[in-house]
């Protein structure tokens, strides 16, 4: 790879995340150091001390290339979002979380009291009897002290910003960042508002996987199967497996490794929703002709939209669970 | 008469003074059957509630999951699915795979809070034309009942 005359500026942030994603970018292995010939970090949270009030020091368009990990929860993310889309000429959404919600937006099945409820209160390991909430201000000896403000529903970092480029994976594999770094020091860049780094087919496509076409009686859950077929599709072992309505690009590791797919690379090119291309899938394999027997076979699956939407609920027409319900409105 | 029209559904004119709701349907129906009882409802005179706003397909399993889903995202308060009777279907196995998709879309879609009668699948063949009116009046007036859906009211901020 040549080298650019004047080192890239790199910034990595994140918002609501678990941290894998940074962990995952180090996952390159010794070609971090090309990465460090290549570029200056100006900017990551998870590895360096950085103050957003340096980010803000920073003249327009400063950052070459911020890689974003993280849903956007709360109002400081949405700030930074803000902040870091300024700064940045390349704005990369990185993993899951923000390219489409990820594990967090599953809290949009539930509203924002009923997540302080689980958090401050019903956990068995909370101890709170004076029913204390994080509040967004407080005054304490003359000082104002603020938090940043929880909001009812998680969102992708393109719900808040312009976002040029997604890399998919909770966290990316690591074929997936080093795809996307070389796109981008090479400039062999899609055109913005693509998926960077991973495949453009379902994960189907690279599984080694065969398929047999036999009917699929029942549906497992995890705790049901211990050694499913080495060679057979897992789907239909009648073990729900993401792939059929999953991106490609992260080479079918936990099918390979004796898991079903979760879904994390997100929807196949040119596919919003998920979660309903998954539904469909499942209705194409079950070739039952018996209404009751399909029915059957439905109900063992027992928390469809948190299996088809595990990482991509903001990625989803619905986005949440309903919160203005019909039945107290209806007059 | 474009005139009368408005002025008649102008809310001044309602005992209330609100306009009341009108339930808005999306009907997805096959073009081989269910399609064919409405053309025909239509031409032999049945009176029935103008609310389903009917969208062609060639198959019912040609409604993907995505466009019920995007009905409710948008605006829609209901969703109809019509097809062929099993065993009947013109491609023959199109409507077992739309039952299994229902049915499962069905049972996500009360995990997002949208209530069972606000998506309807029906087995109407071309001639039963007094089912397809029963079915569109039956329909209506359930999700007139429930009530709006506005799903876009769940992300402004209170």
């Amino acid at each position: 790879m040549e080298q650019p005359k004047e080192k890239l500026k790199l910034g990595v942030y994140w918002a609501a995340s678990c941290g894998g994603c940074d962990i995952s970018m180090l996952e390159i292995g010794e070609k971090i150091l090309i990465v460090d010939e290549l570029a200056d970090i100006v900017l990551w949270p998870c590895i360096a001390d950085f103050k957003y009030k340096d980010v803000k020091a920073y003249p327009d368009k400063y950052i070459d290339v911020t890689f974003f990990n993280g849903a956007i929860r709360n109002s400081e993310a949405e700030e930074i979002a803000h902040l870091l889309r300024e700064k940045s000429k390349i704005l990369i959404a990185y993993g899951s979380c923000s390219y489409e919600g990820g594990i967090p937006a599953l809290a949009n099945f539930y509203s924002k009291e009923e997540v302080f409820d689980r958090a401050y209160h019903e956990s068995q390991s909370t101890v709170n009897p004076d029913r204390i909430e994080p509040k967004t201000k407080h005054t304490e000896n003359g000082y104002e002290l603020y938090l940043p403000e929880f909001w009812e529903t998680v969102r992708k970092l393109s719900d808040i910003v312009d976002v040029d480029y997604f890399i998919p994976g909770c966290p990316p594999a690591e074929n997936t960042t080093w795809a996307a770094i070389e796109a981008i020091v090479s400039g062999e860049l899609p055109p913005t508002g693509s998926v960077i780094g991973a495949g453009n087919k379902s994960v189907c496509d690279e599984c080694p996987r065969e398929r047999k076409e036999t009917k699929i009686k029942r549906f497992k859950r995890p705790h049901e199967y211990v050694a499913p077929d080495p060679e057979q599709c897992l789907l239909e072992q009648g073990i729900i497996c993401m792939g059929p309505a999953t991106r490609s690009g992260c080479e079918a590791r936990c099918i390979n490794a004796g898991m079903p797919c979760r879904g994390c690379y997100g929807p196949c090119a040119d596919v919003y929703d998920q979660g309903a291309k998954m539904i469909s899938a499942i209705g194409s394999v079950l070739e039952s002709e018996d209404e009751e027997e399909i029915q059957r076979v439905i109900d063992e699956i027992v928390d469809p939209a948190g299996l088809f939407y595990r990482f991509s609920m903001s990625h989803s027409y619905l986005v949440r669970r309903r919160l203005v319900g019909a039945k107290k409105e209806t007059k | 008469m474009a005139d009368i029209t408005a002025a008649e559904k102008s809310p001044a004119n309602t005992a209330e003074g609100i306009v009341p709701f009108e339930p808005k349907i999306i009907g997805f129906l096959c073009w081989w059957c269910t399609y064919a009882a409405s053309d025909m409802a239509g031409t032999s005179r049945l009176k029935y509630p103008p609310n389903v706003s009917i969208i062609r397909v060639m198959c019912s399993s040609r409604v993907d999951p995505s466009f019920v889903m995007r009905a409710f995202a948008e605006g829609a308060d209901g969703v109809l699915i019509g097809g062929c009777h099993p065993g009947q279907c013109h491609y023959i196995s199109g409507n077992y795979k739309t039952v299994a998709r229902i049915s499962l879309l069905k049972k996500m879609l009360s995990q997002f809070g949208v209530e069972d009668e606000r998506l309807r699948l029906e087995w109407i063949s071309a001639g039963e034309i007094h089912k397809y009116a029963k079915v569109v009046t039956d329909m209506t007036e359930k999700v007139r009942k429930l009530g709006p859906l506005n799903w876009r009211k769940n992300f402004e901020p209170k």
